[in-house]
């Protein structure tokens, strides 16, 4: 039979290695570059050769520990995450170093380096480092499908959880991908009870410890996973090059248009934790001077510590952004004094992103700077970020953290006997996440905050993976809706209100309402849910009412509805200075009527 | 054989389609492919690029000043990505300003179809035309069949037609 091959996504290729690999139970949180990885294991489920349990955690340690437990029954589970999620799930990952596995285990964590959309570009192989887990580094979309196998292989030989780190670029290339049959495991769960291991109490631990460094030194000489040496034809003696991850691939393709493929010895390193200390001793041995080009912190380079190493340490390679094949051809040459590459002109920036036209975040951020122009508005992880181009995101850390910091500027300024507003923005699934121990803590200490809990029944930014409280699970399973407002009266919230923030009279009436409240007396903590659907869901645009949304000639090219509204539907011609509708994104909400001063945006019944 | 091509645009406009089919053109000849693609954030109105390399190469960027062909769909995108191209690259440009570079007004043409976004494949039928993609519009017809939503199907047959007619 001929062997299928179908084009796929890094993300995809990886979901479909989980399926052919026996996965048995796979959970996830979604996070750019890692989100189509479950997406994938959803989309081919029925293809799993026996049941497969997919979840859409809560938050990632939450789908750590829920990978776990499965492996400890036996099977084979998975964990997948960006790289930001490995720390949410750092807790239950660190500790299961120590503890291992039963069934195999991988946890996938897509890292980002540039970045390109995340809060920074930590190197999960660093991590693994210091958490002492062997991680995958895989240079295609394929490889990283070949590696899935071997890494649940490897993760039962040595009862360990074992991390594959694909990047950005592998997660989101496409290329030629051969399937295989699925296995069929034919393992029940069969929890052995091992409390010396399961429930290990310091007493327990140096043993432990003891055979997780045992196993790191046996795992570092495993045939399978050795760097893989293409040999040069000594036109470059005592001269190497060491690349990992799809860094690697970047350099082949350049060794080739350079006419120097085959002509200098060049490994790949599959798996740049734990290195084989035979690795090193080879290298010090053969080459006095090693190039050493990987993504995104210098762990190979720490590891080797070859006295002629060329690479992050020593300023040759830069210490951070992408490692884009343009930056590893100045590099290179620099290195084999090769004649540089002409000189760029500047990056340019493109066009920034928007929150899409007819977003009702958009209308929430607007009348918030409106309501409060002075005050401080602490945001958060999602598409509501981009509320930064409306002025009404002063800070994004990390997932969650806007309620918490809301409520330490809080404690900051009223300890100098100082109030200002401060509004909170925080997405639903950002609430569920992360959001609701923040908010328990600001009512406990008494802060005096507006929260606004941006619902639009879905998890816009990464593309609409479901959410607690719309009653459904992963694969559009059924399941119980935790709806919002009880969590928030049940977490000791006294002020709550729902609005649709289209109904921009109302929301700004009780956004005043909820200003007043928190300087009250009895004030506290006061809750607005901004609840209206992601309009990138058709059936949410399909519901609401539609215009033909035009501008007459009484615009005064104030360039409010252009800046300050900031519709990605609406620009400005500087010729006429007037405002003008793209009819092409306008999708006809018409909240941009009220914005305009002077009432030159009018509406057609569609 | 082997070519380089760049497909930029912004979040919207259908560039990752319009990178699937070309390289699922690729596939159904049986040829390597490698593509990048941008998801995330700029997804939502930013500045979006793919890449696809067909034939043997080993990663998906395209260092400056390599790639055989470009397809823009957004005009302020030229300067940006007008440097990825080879000397003698072809650049199409999807715009309904004259200029210099070989223009046309795929969004105009689309939204006389009933959809602006189809001006990826009007742009994708124009490169067709002129001869300048690796493959012929018979390849791209079946690549569109298998990757559009059934109902969607002739729809973006048309669009592709249009530009390759034009």
């Amino acid at each position: 039979m001929k062997q299928k091959i179908e084009l796929l996504m890094g993300n995809e290729a990886i979901g479909q290695g989980l399926i052919e690999a026996g996965c048995q139970i796979a959970a996830a949180y979604p996070g750019t570059p890692s989100t189509e990885i479950l997406q994938a294991v959803i989309d081919r489920r029925v293809q799993a050769a026996e049941p497969l349990h997919i979840e859409w955690s809560v938050n990632e340690k939450i789908a750590f520990e829920v990978a776990l437990a499965a492996s400890y029954t036996g099977k084979r589970s998975v964990a997948v995450m960006k790289q930001v999620g490995l720390n949410v799930a750092a807790d239950p990952f660190m500790r299961t170093a120590y503890l291992g596995v039963k069934g195999g285990m991988l946890t996938i964590v897509a890292d980002d380096p540039g970045p390109h959309s995340s809060q920074n570009e930590q190197d999960t192989r660093l991590f693994c480092l210091q958490a002492r887990v062997p991680v995958f580094d895989p240079a295609s979309p394929a490889e990283a499908k070949e590696l899935v196998p071997l890494a649940f292989e490897l993760s039962e030989k040595y009862e360990m959880n074992l991390v594959l780190r694909p990047t950005t670029r592998i997660c989101h290339s496409r290329q030629n991908v051969a399937f295989k049959e699925p296995l069929k495991l034919e393992r029940s769960a069969n929890f052995e009870k091992d409390p010396t291991r399961w429930a290990a109490t310091p007493a327990f631990l140096p043993q432990l410890h003891r055979k997780l460094n045992t196993n790191l030194e046996k795992i570092a000489a495993e045939p399978a996973l050795q760097p893989r040496l293409s040999k040069g034809d000594s036109s470059h003696p005592r001269t190497a090059l060491v690349a990992s991850g799809i860094v690697y691939a970047h350099l082949v393709d350049l060794l080739e248009e350079l006419g120097l493929r085959g002509r200098i010895d060049l490994f790949q390193v599959l798996m740049p934790y734990p290195l084989n200390p035979e690795f090193s001793k080879q290298l010090q041995q053969n080459y006095n001077r090693v190039l050493i080009l990987e993504e995104t912190y210098p762990l190979i380079e720490l590891q080797l510590a070859h006295p002629g190493a060329v690479g992050k340490q020593n300023g040759a390679i830069p210490r951070e952004g992408e490692l884009t094949p343009d930056i590893i051809h100045q590099v290179l040459a620099d290195f084999l004094n090769l004649p540089s590459p002409q000189q760029l002109p500047p990056p340019q920036r493109g066009q920034r992103p928007s929150l899409c036209p007819g977003c009702p975040h958009r209308a929430a951020f607007y009348s918030i700077k409106q309501c409060f122009p002075k005050g401080i508005f602490p945001s958060d992880i999602g598409c509501y970020t981009l509320g930064l181009n409306l002025g009404a995101v002063n800070t994004v850390h990390c997932m969650g953290a806007c309620i918490s910091k809301g409520a330490g500027f809080y404690q900051a300024y009223a300890q100098d006997g100082a109030f200002t507003t401060i509004v909170v923005t925080i997405g639903d699934s950002t609430f569920f996440h992360a959001g609701i121990p923040a908010l328990i803590n600001a009512v406990i200490q008494q802060a005096r905050i507006i929260v606004v809990v941006l619902d639009n029944a879905t998890t816009a930014m990464t593309g609409g993976q479901p959410v607690p409280h719309m009653g459904v699970a992963a694969a559009e399973k059924s399941t119980k809706a935790i709806a919002i407002e009880p969590l928030v009266r049940a977490s000791g919230v006294d002020f709550l209100e729902t609005c649709d923030p289209y109904d921009k009279e109302r929301f700004e009436r009780l956004l005043h309402e909820a200003d007043t409240y928190i300087r009250s007396e009895q004030g506290g903590v006061a809750v607005l849910i901004s609840r209206h659907g992601c309009t990138m869901d058709p059936a949410v645009r399909k519901a609401q009412d539609s215009f033909r949304v035009t501008i007459n000639d009484s615009c005064v090219g104030c360039r409010k509805c252009v800046e300050a509204f900031e519709c990605p539907a609406l620009s400005m011609d500087n010729k006429k200075n007037i405002a003008l509708v793209n009819q092409d994104r306008c999708i006809g909400c018409g909240t941009c009527i009220p914005v305009c001063p002077v009432n030159a945006i009018i509406k057609e019944e569609k | 054989m082997k070519q380089q091509v760049i497909v930029s645009g912004i979040g919207g406009q259908g560039v990752l389609f319009l990178t699937r089919v070309i390289a699922q053109v690729a596939v159904n000849r049986g040829m390597a492919v490698l593509t990048s693609e941008t998801h995330g954030m700029a997804q939502r109105g930013g500045t979006v690029l793919s890449t696809i390399k067909v034939g043997d190469f080993a990663g998906p960027l395209i260092r400056a000043g390599q790639a055989d062909l470009g397809l823009l769909l957004w005009e302020e995108n030229l300067a940006v990505h007008q440097p990825l191209l080879k000397e003698d690259g072809k650049l199409y440009l999807n715009t309904a300003t004259e200029g210099a570079e070989e223009r046309i007004n795929a969004s105009g043409i689309a939204r006389s179809l009933g959809n602006a976004v189809l001006a990826n494949l009007v742009l994708l039928g124009l490169a067709v035309r002129q001869q300048v993609l690796f493959c012929t519009a018979e390849e791209c017809e079946t690549a569109i069949r298998q990757l559009a939503p059934q109902k969607f199907v002739e729809q973006n047959l048309e669009a592709f037609h249009k530009g390759l007619k034009k």
